[in-house]
């Protein structure tokens, strides 16, 4: 080729003026992509920066030991326990089948354990750890967290859970907590965002539930650094939460236990109430169960056999349960005559075995009559007559008003759950809940605790503390709270005539203290100690015209559900009363046979603090008194199982 | 014969070649590349023989290839160019058959002590050939129709084979690179404005191909499109990349968060942070200050080859510098807009920072041909 000067001028030229253009064009675009980064790092820097930070810290609710509770005396009632526990997450691992199989090759795992792992894994999401196993002991932990890394998707956790060591004891008291169901969590405005941490524990019955604000605690946070895919890096601050609050209960372990270990058997309850202070000291519903089988989440089979049960062992039957209170109500209509004026002391009645109004017949229960008697005869031997006749001058309203007086027909405010209100009927409540008008009649029925009234056994200790000190006693489950003391339930002295009161004590101390009285042979011996008490057998079917001519059933010919509740109420000591105790055995007979040896037993084991010496009893009872008590000895609780402080042993 | 071999008698011989090299360019390469071993010691997370060893003896290897090709005159470099060409043509053909697949694409040769990325070879052979060919071309043939459809052929041939394996960033590239010196040759701008407004018909027959019979790119290229023109809609899906790299870039600020102290690169929310992605870090490290100051370096680099260039008499030379400069100039271009979100993410690597055997060797012997086209620059005789 020709080398041409000119040409090659012209050329390079050409080049100058394009490189230089395309110089420009590149610079150009480096001012761009400068004034990008400007733009991104200078001007929007903090906005970026926090998106940095949102990315990298993620806030995690660290859920705070749950409060725990003691009985009066400081033995451990709920605590909590180190819980070990094995979860899956389903979304980190390939194969969860392999997993669990390798798993189990670790550690023993119960094929219903298993089965339940399976179905909740196919049921949450992928991202949700579910929990494989729990409460394990340290050894299989230990080998589960050392094989981790081989076992994709398992994480090892050691969280708290609910124990309630004494068992049967409390459960209808302290009741039971249980993971927050979607249930509560869509109706309730608790705005916690603890109980969205899945399996949240919280309380489902009795003191656990209706406590929980206080028991609950508030949460802590942990801020921790994660990576892209979630991992924990490394934590950055950490604020313990607040644990919940230490309950003390007034309830005396012992106490309860002995009550339920008496009633074991029966459906039946008793409370035990300080006539001092108003400390419930036993609030016992037997059958019990074990609140421990709710809290890792009971089985269909276990659930089935409690709710099935004809004795209703799920059912908290001291505070929940009414029943008519019969013949201990008698005191009430007795003072609402006596402080009314229609009533003097000294009145007496003749009782010839029935009472006629307006064409109906009422009967005594003691077919032949009593004669004439006066209103403490009258309640020592429990005479119905006399009470449908005063009653009758009375009238409902003024019984009802004295009722409400005694803690009857009012609701008593404690953390339990379904404290019943029962009823202290009157003429307009008549009205208004039946459209009915009130009849003589059932005034008849009211006057000896039949008809529309009804009383819980609480409400029925209460009413016995109340006439045993004449002060207006006010029942108190919770003693302190985190060591503040909760105000006494002393209670005012009752606007009630001392000399009207003092005739209704000695009535009831004629019950158990004299011959005629009908609960004599259940007296206690001891001059100490000696108790004022009453009898009560409701009756719980009708009994027609044809069978009081042909003859009363007796009630051990009767089906259980059909027979009488038993009741006794009474307080000790006597002329300086320290406790009052109710007792109701469902369908248990009369109320002086059944009830009363149990309320008996009940008041000496709360005086003494033990096992009842059989000196206390009448001489002739001693030996039996002694057979019982070797039976009875067994099934009270060990409470060797407690240490010294009465705290969990683990 | 040409200009050069008339005017060659003052260019240095022997070792006065080392000092005639162009040092300034070496020394900014050289302070880029540390940059480089800095970062991925960094990503790393202190571990120098993940990523910044390996890094170091290829920048060594391609250091010493760049003195050896500066040393060797550039006449015979001109002379190997076609040959060049022809080897990089036949090497991306291989790649179709015997071809190592990463990341969707067939990208590689194992030749078992390095795993050769044919494109990036034909990145440097092109401007080689080009440069050449308008070296040998006489001027009043350069705008010719057939003259100009000759290179044009030489460029679009490559770009078909890149585009098959498939990679669409380096096509772009190479597209772009040839486009760059044709027009820096001196062909007539009517056509490359027949181009360009052809490229925008094209692009609009993309977009309309799309989910029919005959749609032109794969899948994951339209949804790159999509992600790059609306990162917001998909934060966690597609745009999940460009959004965590702008996070990245943003949270640096003024002077970065510290050496190792990123936290969107430590924590793994950062893409392909050793490679593509790696001056999201920069930035995350060292803010505004840093990214700015790599930005620089580059630019002194690609001006140093523009005055390299305007001052070599020779039109091969001239044409060589300026080819490679631009080859750089568009490496960093593109990866630094598609980090920062001003491209699609096409998967082009940071030159001589980012993770990656090939492309740092062949820039560094590109630069070899730079060197020795500035250091057998024709000079006038000395009388």
């Amino acid at each position: 080729m020709k080398y041409n000067p000119n040409e090659i001028i012209n050329s390079a030229q050409k080049l100058s003026r394009r490189a230089l253009l395309v110089g420009a064009l590149q610079l150009g675009v480096v001012t761009a992509l400068g004034a990008r980064m400007r733009f991104l790092q200078v001007k929007e820097a903090e906005k970026f920066r926090l998106l940095a930070e949102e990315n990298r810290i993620n806030l995690r609710l660290l859920p705070p030991a749950r409060g725990i509770m003691f009985d009066r005396d400081g033995r451990s009632v709920a605590a909590n326990v180190t819980n070990y526990r094995i979860l899956l997450v389903r979304e980190e691992t390939e194969d969860v089948d392999q997993v669990l199989t390798q798993l189990q090759k670790l550690i023993a795992i119960s094929p219903s354990d298993l089965e339940k792992a399976r179905r909740e894994l196919s049921r949450r999401s992928a991202f949700v750890p579910v929990t494989i196993a729990e409460n394990l002991n340290w050894n299989d932990f230990a080998r589960v967290a050392a094989n981790a890394p081989a076992l994709p998707g398992l994480l090892t956790d050691v969280g708290l859970s609910r124990i309630y060591p004494q068992k049967e004891n409390l459960a209808h008291v302290v009741g039971y907590v249980g993971p927050v169901s979607d249930h509560y969590l869509s109706r309730t405005k608790d705005p916690d965002p603890l109980l969205q941490i899945p399996r949240f524990q919280v309380g489902k019955t009795g003191v656990e539930a209706q406590m929980e604000q206080r028991l609950r605690g508030s949460a802590g946070h942990q801020r921790i650094e994660v990576n892209a895919v979630g991992r924990v890096m490394r934590e950055l601050e950490r604020a313990q939460g607040q644990q919940g609050a230490t309950v003390k209960l007034t309830i005396d372990s012992k106490i309860q236990n002995y009550a339920l270990a008496r009633m074991d058997g029966l459906s039946a309850s008793a409370v035990v109430i300080d006539c001092a202070t108003g400390d419930l000291l036993a609030v016992a519903s037997s059958p019990s169960f074990d609140p421990n089988l709710f809290v890792r989440g009971i089985s269909s089979k276990n659930y089935n056999a409690l709710r099935d049960d004809i004795f209703g062992p799920l059912r908290a039957k001291a505070v929940q349960g009414t029943y008519a209170p019969a013949s201990t109500f008698k005191m009430i209509t007795a003072l609402a005559a006596l402080e009314d004026g229609v009533l003097s002391p000294d009145d007496t009645v003749f009782c010839p075995g029935h009472f006629e109004i307006s064409n109906n017949r009422f009967h005594c229960w003691k077919r032949r009559g009593h004669g004439a008697l006066n209103v403490e005869d009258s309640i020592a031997q429990s005479c119905d007559v006399f009470f449908y006749s005063i009653s009758q001058k009375v009238g409902i309203d003024k019984i009802s008003a004295m009722a409400r007086r005694f803690g009857l027909g009012e609701y008593h405010d404690l953390p339990l759950s379904a404290v019943s209100r029962g009823v202290a009927p009157t003429r307009s409540w008549k009205q208004k809940s039946f459209g009915k008008a009130w009849l003589l009649g059932d005034t008849v029925n009211a006057s000896i605790g039949q008809g529309y009234v009804l009383a819980s056994p609480l409400q029925l200790a209460i009413m016995a503390a109340r006439l045993g000190t004449g002060r207006a006693v006010l029942p108190k489950l919770v003693q302190s709270i985190d060591e503040t003391a909760m105000p006494l339930g002393t209670g005012a002295p009752l606007d009630v005539d001392p000399e009207h009161l003092k005739v209704v004590q000695r009535a009831m101390f004629a019950v158990t203290n004299t011959k005629k009285g009908t609960a004599y042979s259940k007296r206690i011996a001891s001059p100490d100690l000696q108790m004022a008490g009453k009898t009560g057998t409701a009756q719980v079917r009708r009994i027609t015209a044809e069978e009081r001519l042909t003859g009363v059933i007796r009630n051990e010919d009767l089906p259980w559900e059909k027979r009488d509740h038993a009741l006794f109420v009474d307080y000790a000591p006597y002329d300086n009363p320290k406790v009052a105790v109710a007792v109701v055995v469902e369908h248990g007979g009369g109320g002086s046979s059944t009830a009363a040896p149990i309320a008996r037993d009940i008041t000496l084991f709360a005086l003494t603090g033990e096992m009842p010496a059989p000196s206390h009893y009448p001489a002739g009872l001693q030996a039996q008194i002694r057979e019982e008590q070797e039976e009875l000895a067994p099934k009270l609780f060990d409470w060797s199982t407690l240490d010294k402080k009465g705290q969990v042993q683990t | 014969m040409s200009y050069l071999e008339h005017n060659l008698a003052a260019a240095p011989v022997g070792f006065r070649k080392i000092l005639a090299l162009n040092w300034p360019i070496l020394i900014l390469l050289t302070a880029i590349s540390s940059v480089g071993f800095v970062m991925l010691y960094s990503v790393a997370g202190g571990q120098i023989d993940l990523w910044a060893q390996p890094q170091m003896l290829r920048f060594f290897l391609g250091m010493l290839g760049l003195f050896v090709v500066a040393m060797v005159p550039i006449w015979f470099w001109r002379n190997m160019s076609f040959p060049a060409y022809c080897l990089a043509i036949l090497l991306l053909i291989a790649v179709e058959f015997v071809g190592t697949t990463g990341m969707g694409a067939q990208r590689w040769i194992d030749l078992g002590v390095i795993r050769l990325q044919p494109s990036e070879v034909m990145k440097i052979a092109l401007v080689l050939v080009l440069a050449a060919y308008y070296d040998w071309l006489p001027q009043q043939q350069i705008s010719r129709p057939f003259w100009v459809l000759l290179p044009a052929l030489m460029v679009l041939f490559p770009v078909f084979l890149v585009l098959r394996q498939p990679d669409l960033g380096t096509s772009l590239l190479l597209i772009m690179g040839g486009g760059a010196i044709m027009f820096l040759a001196g062909v007539h701008w009517a056509y490359f404005a027949t181009v360009i407004s052809s490229g925008i018909g094209l692009l609009v027959a993309v977009f309309q191909s799309r989910s029919t019979g005959w749609q032109l790119l794969k899948d994951y290229q339209y949804s790159r499109i999509d992600t790059f023109l609306n990162p917001d809609q998909d934060p966690l899906g597609a745009g999940y990349h460009i959004t965590q790299a702008k996070i990245a870039l943003g949270s640096g600020g003024w002077t970065g968060r510290g050496f190792m102290q990123g936290t969107q690169s430590r924590l793994n929310f950062l893409p392909e942070k050793h490679t593509d992605f790696i001056f999201t870090t920069l930035s995350e490290e060292f803010g505004f200050i840093g990214s700015i100051t790599l930005l620089g370096l580059y630019t002194l680099v690609v001006l140093a080859c523009v005055t390299s260039a305007l001052s070599n008499k020779d039109r091969f030379s001239a044409l060589l510098i300026l080819g490679i400069g631009i080859t750089l100039f568009l490496f960093f271009a593109v990866n630094m807009a598609m980090v920062m979100g001003l491209a699609p993410v096409v998967g082009v690597p940071l030159p001589l920072v980012s993770y990656g055997g090939s492309a740092m060797l062949t820039l560094l012997l590109g630069f070899g041909l730079m060197q020795s086209a500035h250091v057998h620059r024709p000079r006038p005789k000395i009388k």
